[in-house]
């Protein structure tokens, strides 16, 4: 079963509305269905198609854009190796290489039990603490090869899954508009004046 | 390693000014608690208090460059809106991808409500009806602190309807990405907003300011550049340009990693501070690592042309690196020591941006992909000299022209500032060549020492045109 459970289409419906566009809603929708199955099914990208009114072959354009989105079952736990430029100084090879003989996998598969898929990643913005890598994009910072030994260990033993939520999840907070604050969407063919607050008088 | 998210990792304030990092030592610096007792909103209640135009007067005066990379006044750049037209919306670019940039991801997760409150004072001055906040996606804390701090902010009243109980409204819809360096391109994060494949536009004639979101006038914004407003707001422009020099006034946060021996993420007053002072100075990264000597430096990101020991001397100031070839893009200083194998490094960044095109425009896609693959067959030894003038070749077919270059005086070349002449729509496939470029005609001997049947290093191939 891999359209969006109704729990999931109530929050699908919530984040649709705070677009002016639902198609806006995609990426976002995506990630929900990824949370929710741990990767993109055929039968996902056309619940979602209905849910923001385009075709199944507009959403898989737009998924199969980006990098997060897997189209085939993936480990519980994927882990991403940065390999650019400041973490490559610091020795994200020799962790690559480790990582590898640990899992006795290639970059790029998955463990027999999938449980862990590894990967190689760019630049993750944590370039002063390289060699670095996510784990389900949860950061692991100035990471020795023996670390990498001791997180597939960890990963293993059960012993991160508190602090590591399955592949899909991201934050674990979303965003909550009260009725009563919010402003509502402003579409872009219906408020063509300027807004009312904007009057040359200060507002307070 | 560090396990959980460590507190502030890799910041260090020293004793400086600071603007956008004030609250990070503390343990709790992303609540509203503690951004309430630490003046949070002041700037924006100071803001309300004013017509719009003041406050965007204000900004102006302070010319806030912008710190996503082009450096362009935000100010300005809120006033390249057509008059009477609406709704405008506000994109906030938290896409942080850059190879060596690490700064917005930080002032996401330790600061969120400074920068939330500096998106609701932007869409005031500039009569913005909606704001969309768009986190990197491999971001999982940073969308979850920014997440969290909204929710608070809307329960408090400083953002949505009615703001502090004034006849301003508006919304700040949280936004994520998907995995896609070009993302951060202004155009492509637009494209990207509207649920599309992330491409860039073709610009001009669409300027997002005129024609953005949903063809409407659209304000792109970086992170770093919206967390310095509530400060101006509530301390003012003056106070502002007291700090740093007057055409880069103010702070800039830049992260510099790789071979010293304290990397970090440093607040620096802007202009003044030099690449020697980042490098060695005990307030910053403490000197090389091991006692190793300096080889040469990237000194503005991974799309930068580097910079060797003889430009250690040149401020941290736009202009001043142009001049010299360079740029300062987003805040990131990468360090290599005596010990780097050039080549390889080189490929490292190129794979970057050969794997992150979008495909869009031939020279980036093709050329981008032959480039990698070049450089490959070099690093790993079984390269000839032919593959050097080919890397030349297909590389000013990316970007022709005289070419900036990181050490002007070793070659006897002009240095020409940016932009390159390009034949792509966007900097990446120029940025695919970049660092072939500089470690080519910086470091010849180490290619020599790769390839096979070495006659000549064309490195004199460069600056000339095709
Ligand atoms: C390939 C490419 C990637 C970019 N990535 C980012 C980015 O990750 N974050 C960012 O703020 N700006 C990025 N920029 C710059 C943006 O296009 C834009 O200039 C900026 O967000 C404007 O904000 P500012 O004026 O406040 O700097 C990128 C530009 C290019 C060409
Ligand atoms: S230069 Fe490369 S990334 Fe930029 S638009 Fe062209 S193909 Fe896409
Ligand atoms: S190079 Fe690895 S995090 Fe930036």
């Amino acid at each position: 079963m891999s359209r969006l459970s109704d729990a999931n289409v109530a929050i699908a419906k919530e984040i649709i509305s705070r677009y002016p566009r639902p198609k806006s809603a995609l990426i976002p929708l995506l990630h929900l269905s990824q949370e929710q199955n741990g990767y993109i099914t055929n039968e996902a990208m056309a619940h979602l198609a209905e849910l923001v009114d385009v075709t199944s072959a507009e959403v898989y354009g737009t998924a199969s854009f980006y990098e997060m989105f897997k189209f085939e079952p993936v480990g519980k736990y994927v882990i991403n190796i940065c390999g650019t430029l400041s973490c490559a100084l610091m020795g994200s090879e020799e962790l690559m290489h480790r990582a590898e003989h640990k899992l006795g996998i290639k970059a790029g598969g998955t463990t027999a039990d999938g449980l862990i898929t590894l990967e190689h990643a760019e630049c993750q913005a944590a370039c002063t603490e390289a060699p670095c890598l996510q784990v389900n994009y949860r950061y692991r910072f100035r990471v020795t090869p023996a670390d990498v030994d001791s997180l597939v260990d960890d990963l293993r033993a059960g012993k991160l899954s508190d602090e590591i939520p399955a592949h899909g999840t991201l934050a674990k907070v979303r965003q909550h508009i009260p009725a009563d604050r919010g402003v509502g969407v402003v579409a872009p063919e219906a408020a063509t004046t300027a807004p009312s607050w904007f009057d040359g008088k200060a507002a307070l | 390693m560090t396990g959980t998210y460590a507190h502030a990792t890799g910041f260090y304030a020293g004793d400086r000014p600071r603007i956008v990092t004030s609250r990070f030592e503390h343990a709790d610096s992303f609540t509203l608690e503690r951004y309430l007792a630490t003046g949070g909103y002041q700037g924006l209640r100071a803001a309300l208090s004013r017509p719009s135009n003041d406050v965007h007067d204000e900004v102006k005066k302070a010319t806030v460059l912008g710190r996503g990379g082009a450096g362009f006044p935000a100010g300005t750049k809120w006033g390249l809106t057509p008059d009477g037209v609406f709704p405008r919306y506000l994109v906030v670019n938290g896409d942080e991808s850059e190879p060596g940039t690490y700064k917005d991801r930080l002032l996401m997760e330790r600061d969120p409500h400074q920068l939330i409150e500096g998106c609701v004072i932007a869409c005031y001055a500039a009569g913005l009806s909606q704001c969309f906040l768009y986190i990197r996606g491999e971001m999982a804390q940073a969308q979850e602190r920014v997440a969290a701090a909204l929710n608070e902010a809307y329960a408090a009243g400083y953002v949505g309807k009615n703001i502090l109980g004034s006849k301003f409204s508006v919304d700040v819809v949280l936004h994520w990405g998907a995995g896609a360096y070009v993302v951060g391109e202004e155009t492509a994060l637009i494209e990207s907003l509207e649920g599309n494949r992330g491409m860039p536009r073709l610009k001009p004639p669409f300027f997002p300011a005129a024609i953005g979101l949903y063809g409407k006038p659209t304000i792109v914004n970086n992170v770093e550049t919206l967390a310095n407003l509530p400060w101006i707001l509530t301390n003012g422009a003056d106070a502002y340009t007291a700090i740093g020099t007057t055409t880069s006034p103010g702070t800039r946060m830049v992260a510099v990693s790789g071979h010293v021996k304290r990397p970090g993420v440093y607040e620096i007053i802007n202009g003044t501070t030099t690449f020697r002072d980042l490098i060695y100075g005990d307030d910053f990264c403490q000197g090389i690592r091991d006692g190793n000597e300096l080889k040469a430096f990237v000194p503005g990101g991974g799309s930068a042309p580097w910079f060797t020991p003889d430009q250690l001397d040149i401020p941290f100031e736009g202009p001043q690196a142009g001049a010299a070839g360079s740029m300062l893009g987003s805040g990131a200083i990468m360090v290599m020591d005596n010990t780097t194998d050039i080549p390889a490094a080189a490929l490292t960044l190129t794979r970057f941006y050969a794997h992150e095109s979008c495909g869009k425009c031939t020279p980036c896609r093709e050329g981008g992909t032959w480039l990698e693959r070049i450089l490959r067959r070099v690093v790993d030894g079984k390269g000839t000299d032919a593959d050097l003038q080919q890397l030349i070749e297909v590389g000013t077919s990316i970007c022709p022209g005289d070419f900036p270059h990181a050490s002007s005086t070793r070659l006897g070349l002009t240095a020409v500032p940016f932009p390159y002449k390009m034949t792509t729509i966007c900097f990446v496939g120029p940025s695919a060549y970049t660092p072939v470029h500089s470690a080519l005609t910086l470091f010849p001997e180490e290619f020599e020492a790769r390839v096979t049947k070495r006659t000549h290093i064309p490195v004199t191939a460069v600056g000339v045109g095709e």
